[in-house]
């Protein structure tokens, strides 16, 4: 998957899946996104890597606050993987840095 | 659309109201992620010119190319695709005060949207967080006071996350604290989310903060557009009057004056 397209791709690590979000975030595809994580979330923790984000808008943010929702009430663990700096700046603005687990690689966030 | 093309792009812009010619030939641009500030006093033209930006007003001389489209030939399915990635905050807030806060700013995304109500929640009450309104989104508006009014507007303007942002007179009657906090989340909005945000204002603190580039207006006429330091720096004396707030000298035209006070159909 190159920098430039949009792909959500889940990758089961066994009993722990990362969701690997490429792209622009937006209203267009960001219900993928929602739909991947919470299907993701059905029988194991999660960890959505947002390295090769280049752009996301609050569609996006919403489907990962609802992630992190369903993780915190079923019990999983769930973390932002490496967030590029355009997630960072998103999340800045509405201080959910300090609400999300943020992790700089899948090992630091399956560890928890 | 390229990309790199301007967003707003107006030419030969004339606009009358009755008699009264009110922008004599504007030009205009402003390109992706710039935050223009327009100034100038009252009766500038600054308020008709945001009129025809935002498209409620259709240009009698001229044109004006909002996202690329020229908004007196566009058909109702590219303005209201224009709408949806422009949002406006207005000076008055213009909340709908039979509606909470929360389903003010939840509006543009129920019109727009086939999002879920799930996201449609964490959408707008996200909007809410960034303009420090967070957890009011139960209250009317009867119950805000001037500046919960103005961010919550801002909130709803700012819903879609549109392309292109429309701030008439941020600064307006707020206090100082609320309003340099406003204008620190404009520069942030625009970096963050992108936005190329125009603003209309007076308050030359404001202006200077957060433009790249202003445009001073006087009596219908675009005295110049250029960065914070150029008009800081300009030698023209109607644009060094607004900056030290000296009044003008009004120009009086004897015969429109007087046709003005004695025609029936002036």
């Amino acid at each position: 998957m190159s920098d430039s397209e949009n792909a959500c791709i889940s990758e089961d690590l066994g009993g722990y899946v990362l969701v690997r979000v490429c792209g622009e975030v937006d209203l267009s595809w960001s219900q993928q996104v929602r739909d991947a994580i919470l299907a993701a979330l059905g029988n194991s923790g999660v960890g959505v890597e947002l390295a090769r984000v280049t752009y996301i808008d609050s569609s996006g943010i919403a489907a990962l606050v609802e992630g992190f929702q369903r993780a915190r009430s079923s019990g999983r663990r769930y973390g932002l993987i490496a967030a590029s700096r355009q997630v960072l700046a998103v999340l800045q603005l509405a201080r959910l840095d300090k609400v999300f687990p943020m992790f700089a690689d899948v090992e630091a966030a399956r560890a928890t | 659309m390229n990309v790199t093309a301007p967003l707003i792009e107006v030419e030969k812009l004339e606009a009358w109201y009755g008699r009264r010619r009110i922008l004599n030939g504007v030009d205009f641009a402003v390109n992706p992620g710039e935050i223009r500030v327009i100034m100038g006093g009252s009766g500038s033209g600054k308020s008709t010119l945001l009129r025809h930006l935002l498209g409620l007003h259709k240009p009698r001389s001229g044109t004006v190319r909002l996202l690329g489209v020229d908004i007196a030939r566009a058909s109702e399915r590219q303005m209201l695709d224009v709408r949806r990635q422009i949002g406006v905050s207005f000076q008055g807030g213009a909340l709908l005060t039979s509606l909470s806060v929360g389903d003010n700013v939840a509006l543009p995304l129920r019109e727009h949207t086939n999002l879920d109500e799930a996201t449609i929640r964490i959408m707008s009450r996200l909007k809410l967080e960034v303009v420090n309104l967070g957890g009011f989104q139960d209250l009317m508006p009867a119950q805000l006071s001037g500046g919960m009014i103005k961010r919550t507007a801002l909130a709803r303007a700012i819903a879609m996350d549109p392309k292109l942002l429309f701030f008439d007179e941020p600064s307006a009657g707020l206090d100082p604290v609320v309003s340099a906090e406003l204008d620190e989340l404009i520069l942030r909005l625009r970096d963050a989310l992108r936005m190329t945000i125009v603003v209309v204002t007076h308050e030359l603190e404001s202006a200077f903060k957060i433009a790249d580039t202003i445009t001073v207006l006087d009596q219908g006429d675009i005295l110049m557009t250029g960065t914070v330091d150029a008009v800081r720096h300009s030698d023209n004396e109607r644009i060094q009057d607004l900056l030290n707030r000296r009044p003008r000298e009004i120009q009086v035209d004897a015969d429109a004056y007087l046709k003005r006070l004695t025609e029936e159909a002036a």
